[in-house]
């Protein structure tokens, strides 16, 4: 076990290291960043003055190299909308979207789990149908779309939480029921194809000859099998909330990273748009890793070996 | 010998796209405790299903009625499933064909060996941490105590098998039945399975009901034998009395198929039953193998008399033993 | 243990695979009616300059914000309504399918094209070569996707086109470890054995014997990300940093709409729905055709 530990960490380092330099590049490289930052009607001597003062002149390799330095010491520079340390910036932020896309993520499981599993239960029942239906509604149906919706319903007409803001505990409320339900159903239809599967294997038939209480049938012995993909995909779905929910928080004015990361973007403020697109990619390599590790645990064969 | 099961009637029916499929029709045997019975057929003949019937574990597809079916007097078919899960792994255990999917591989052998234990007998750990190592030792599984550690797929199909076997033993039942336990192991492990079976059934006197395909393995272990063909029984009698004078000419055909050592010469032709199985979906009257055997009749189509001759019962127009 | 599917029937009236087939495409509703759905939306998309009552694009602010038809005030000359600089919205709907339609077909065949070709190679040659992509998908999953799309659409500028490309080029992630897992399925069969024995090149190995094998697969995952585009191009158009005014973008009617959704809730109604029911059209689709290609039931 503890050898493929390392070799996955290995290899999370060395993709880390990519995706920094392409996140680098991609930024760059996606327009000129003088005239960008220079704005509209600049003259070419101001294109050129921004130019020097952010070492914009230099060689591609020798300015991500610099960056990367930087970086590595914690030093993300200044952002140019907001004129404050980017990495105080960052981290202010950073905790309203990370207990977002959590709050989101369990809520998606609170929902998804007990479903698939009725689901895989009762095949072809009306509460198979009933989880179909909202899976299918869940993916077809934009998440700004459902926000705004919900806004209306919940926040104007009913008046039973904010509209928008980031101030207290009822702001997350709505995000994290549109945030959930965008990822429910990939992790209800796995935990419902899992359970299928693992339902109709041997061992779950030998657990029921023995005479199993169904509830250990169905929890100890069954769903123990069929979490195994679901962890990796909650994993990946923890990623991509961290960097998906930018559209979500813009909606709801919810003060986070995603929102932060628009602003950004809109001002073309390149320092803090990198910073936030390389620490989300670092979080997100470190959570697949973590996922693997997970996985490989779980998995007795991994964890234990081949032994005697 | 008391009588510990009695099946009358069992028929399972099963819902498939195309019709239903009658998978058992019909079928009754009974079952002294202590006693071996074998319910012999080739694959698709409805024993299994017959198996599953009595556990209660027929998919949800499936369609059970019977006129009897009494287990140390309870009526299986009448018990509500929670009873019915009290008496399994707890009075009637079950053993399965391949003992490589059987175990759960996220679990110890020690925990799947001990929650059946604590279950039924509502035990501690520790009580049914050493009934565990009781029964290991008693299969034949040396180091026992350490293996309650081990996950399953730390150890070969025999082991598996074995551990499967002392499973099943953890709240003493009365009734094993085991589906094909040896099809999936090697022939030498095969025989000190079958072994192990007669010894612990002469040791702790309980009944067991082994299914199987392969004659040599009824030869080694059967008291009395039942002979399934497409759903139905149609040969019941003594190992002995069955071996002597099979009646049925399925059962007949079947002996002839095997080679006989010592008598069966290189280059003579084995026996072949000619035809194919019938398809049991939809309307099956008549016996069902007419259409293969060589004696049959235009009754035969309609109605299959049963006939018996102390102990021994067939369904077929032919009476006595007619010469091939 | 006896499986039931294993049970031997012969059943001599046993249709060809091609009549099994289209038994199964039409015994499947859901399949049926996406189909339907989707070819109905196609079919608007393609008659809109047909259909549509009005120009989408002519403004007439006389007549701001008309209510649908089936409300108080509403009239039959704008059967949708119409928006804050009174144009009419079913026009703009009609046209917007079109948009919709183009970027989930586009960036379908952009990044399936990247996607497959990876995927193919990894899973067919296997090795260094898979090992290779294995690291380039890593890694491109590691972006956040959105936040790349939003800053490169930022700096080069919002069009239609600018959408379709950095969708394409960079969506081919879930094409790629499909269509490698398919592959290496597929890779292992006698007959790809049979037709490298034979002598056949590489190419012509890849293209005749695996990649119509794997095609069932590639369809599913084509559907959905064409779903995903789809819903793609709406949230950055709704964001500003997708397709730009006047388009008439589903999305960006949306964001438009949004400042007077408390009051005009059709505004953002129509459009939404219109996506909602496009993508699920596009969903079912997908679905129908996994369950139909691999016969053993839904999930």
């Amino acid at each position: 076990m503890l050898i493929y530990a390392l070799k996955r960490l290995g290899l999370a380092v060395l993709v880390a290291v990519v995706v920094s330099a392409l996140a680098f590049l991609l930024l760059r490289a996606s327009g000129d960043v003088a005239i960008a930052l220079a704005g509209e009607g600049a003259r070419s001597e101001d294109i050129e003055n921004i130019r020097r003062i952010y070492g914009l002149d230099r060689p591609l390799v020798v300015q991500y190299l610099d960056w990367a330095a930087k970086m590595a010491r914690g030093d993300f520079g200044t952002s140019l909308f907001f004129k404050t340390d980017v990495h105080a910036l960052v981290l202010d932020k950073l905790p309203t979207t990370a207990l977002l896309a959590l709050f989101s993520l369990i809520f998606a499981l609170a929902v998804s789990l007990p479903l698939g599993i009725l689901a895989a239960l009762y095949p072809n029942s009306w509460i198979d149908r009933l989880c179909l239906a909202l899976a299918v509604i869940g993916q077809a149906l934009p998440s700004f779309f459902f926000a705004l919706i919900l806004m209306i319903v919940f926040a104007v007409m009913l008046r039973w939480l904010p509209v928008s803001g980031s101030n207290s505990w009822a702001h997350f409320v709505l995000p994290t029921v549109v945030l959930g339900y965008y990822i429910a159903p990939a992790i209800m239809r796995l935990v419902r194809a899992g359970m299928i599967e693992v339902l109709a294997s041997d061992y779950v038939r030998t657990a029921r000859a023995k005479g199993l209480s169904s509830s250990s049938v169905v929890l100890k012995h069954a769903l123990r099998n069929a979490l195994v993909p679901v962890v990796a995909l909650a994993a990946v779905q923890l990623g991509f909330l961290l960097g998906g929910s930018v559209v979500i928080e813009t909606v709801f004015a919810l003060d986070g990273l995603g929102y932060l990361a628009y602003q950004s973007i809109t001002h073309k403020d390149l320092p803090v748009t990198q910073a936030i697109v390389t620490l989300l990619s670092l979080i997100y390599v470190g959570l697949t890793l973590a996922a693997d590790l997970a996985n490989a645990w779980l998995d007795p064969r991994i964890r234990v070996g081949s032994g005697t | 010998m008391a009588v510990l099961l009695e099946v009358e009637g069992l028929t399972v029916d099963i819902a498939t796209a195309r019709g239903t499929l009658h998978a058992v029709r019909d079928v009754s045997f009974s079952l002294q405790s202590g006693e071996t019975l074998c319910l012999v057929g080739e694959s698709g003949c409805g024993k299994s299903m017959t198996a599953l019937a009595l556990m209660g574990l027929l998919p949800r597809a499936a369609q059970r009625s019977a006129r009897r079916m009494r287990f140390e007097g309870n009526d299986l078919a009448a018990l509500p499933e929670r009873r019915l899960a009290e008496l399994r792994g707890a009075r009637m255990a079950m053993v399965f064909q391949e003992p490589m999917t059987a175990l759960n591989p996220a679990y110890t052998i020690g925990d799947q060996l001990t929650e059946v234990h604590r279950r039924h007998k509502d035990s501690t750990m520790a009580v049914a941490r050493e009934r565990a190592v009781a029964l290991l030792e008693m299969v034949g599984i040396t180091n026992a105590a350490a293996r309650l550690g081990q996950y399953p797929h730390q150890l070969s199909g025999g082991l598996r098998q074995r551990i499967m076997i002392a499973m099943s033993l953890m709240c003493g039942p009365s009734l094993l039945i085991a589906d094909e336990p040896t099809t999936a192991l090697d022939v030498t492990i095969q025989a000190q399975i079958l072994r192990l079976l007669v010894e612990l059934q002469r040791d702790l006197g309980i009944a067991i009901v082994l299914i199987t395909h392969d004659l040599g393995v009824v030869a080694r272990v059967a008291h009395r034998v039942a002979v399934m063909y497409a759903g139905e029984i149609v040969e019941s009698a003594s190992a002995a009395d069955l071996f002597a004078a099979p009646r049925h000419p399925y059962t007949r055909g079947l002996m002839a198929s095997i080679p006989v050592p010592g008598a069966t010469r290189p280059g003579d032709r084995l026996g072949v039953i000619r035809g194919i199985v019938p398809s049991l979906i939809g309307d099956v009257g008549g016996c069902a193998f007419r259409d293969r055997c060589d004696f049959a009749q235009p009754v035969c189509a309609r109605t299959v008399p049963v006939r018996s001759d102390g102990g021994h019962d067939w369904r077929c127009i032919l009476g006595e033993a007619v010469a091939a | 243990m006896t499986d039931v599917a294993a049970i031997p029937v012969l059943d001599l009236t046993a249709a060809s695979s091609g009549a099994l087939l289209r038994r199964r495409i039409l015994a499947h509703r859901g399949l049926l009616i996406g189909t339907g759905l989707l070819t109905f939306i196609v079919m608007v998309a393609l008659f809109a300059p047909l259909i549509a009552p009005h120009d989408p694009y002519a403004q007439d602010l006389s007549r701001r914000m008309i209510p649908p038809v089936w409300y108080e005030k509403g009239n039959w000359a704008h059967l949708f309504g119409t928006d804050n600089l009174g144009r009419d919205y079913l026009s703009r709907v009609l046209y917007g399918s079109q948009i919709s339609l183009l970027i989930g077909a586009a960036v379908m065949v952009i990044s399936g094209l990247i996607g497959t070709a990876l995927g193919l190679a990894a899973g067919f040659f296997g090795g260094r070569v898979d090992m290779i992509v294995t690291f380039i998908i890593t890694v491109r999953l590691a972006l956040p996707l959105i936040l790349v799309a939003l800053a490169v659409v930022a700096t080069v500028g919002g069009s239609l086109w600018v959408v379709i490309l950095v969708l394409g080029l960079l969506k081919w992630d879930r094409f790629a470890v499909v269509m490698r897992a398919a592959t290496q399925q597929v890779r292992v069969l006698d007959y790809v054995a049979a037709a490298e024995a034979a002598g056949a090149s590489t190419l012509r190995v890849i293209v005749g014997e695996v990649l119509p094998n794997v095609l069932p697969q590639l369809v599913v995952v084509a559907t959905v990300e064409a779903a995903s585009a789809i819903l793609l191009e709406a949230t950055l158009s709704f964001l500003g940093l997708g397709v730009q005014p006047p388009l008439p973008s589903w999305g960006l009617m949306i964001a438009e709409a949004k400042t007077y959704m408390f009051f005009s809730f059709w505004l953002i109604a129509i459009p939404g729905t219109a996506l909602a029911i496009l993508v699920f059209a596009v969903n079912m689709v997908g679905d129908g055709i996994r369950d139909v290609s691999a016969p053993g039931g839904r999930g």
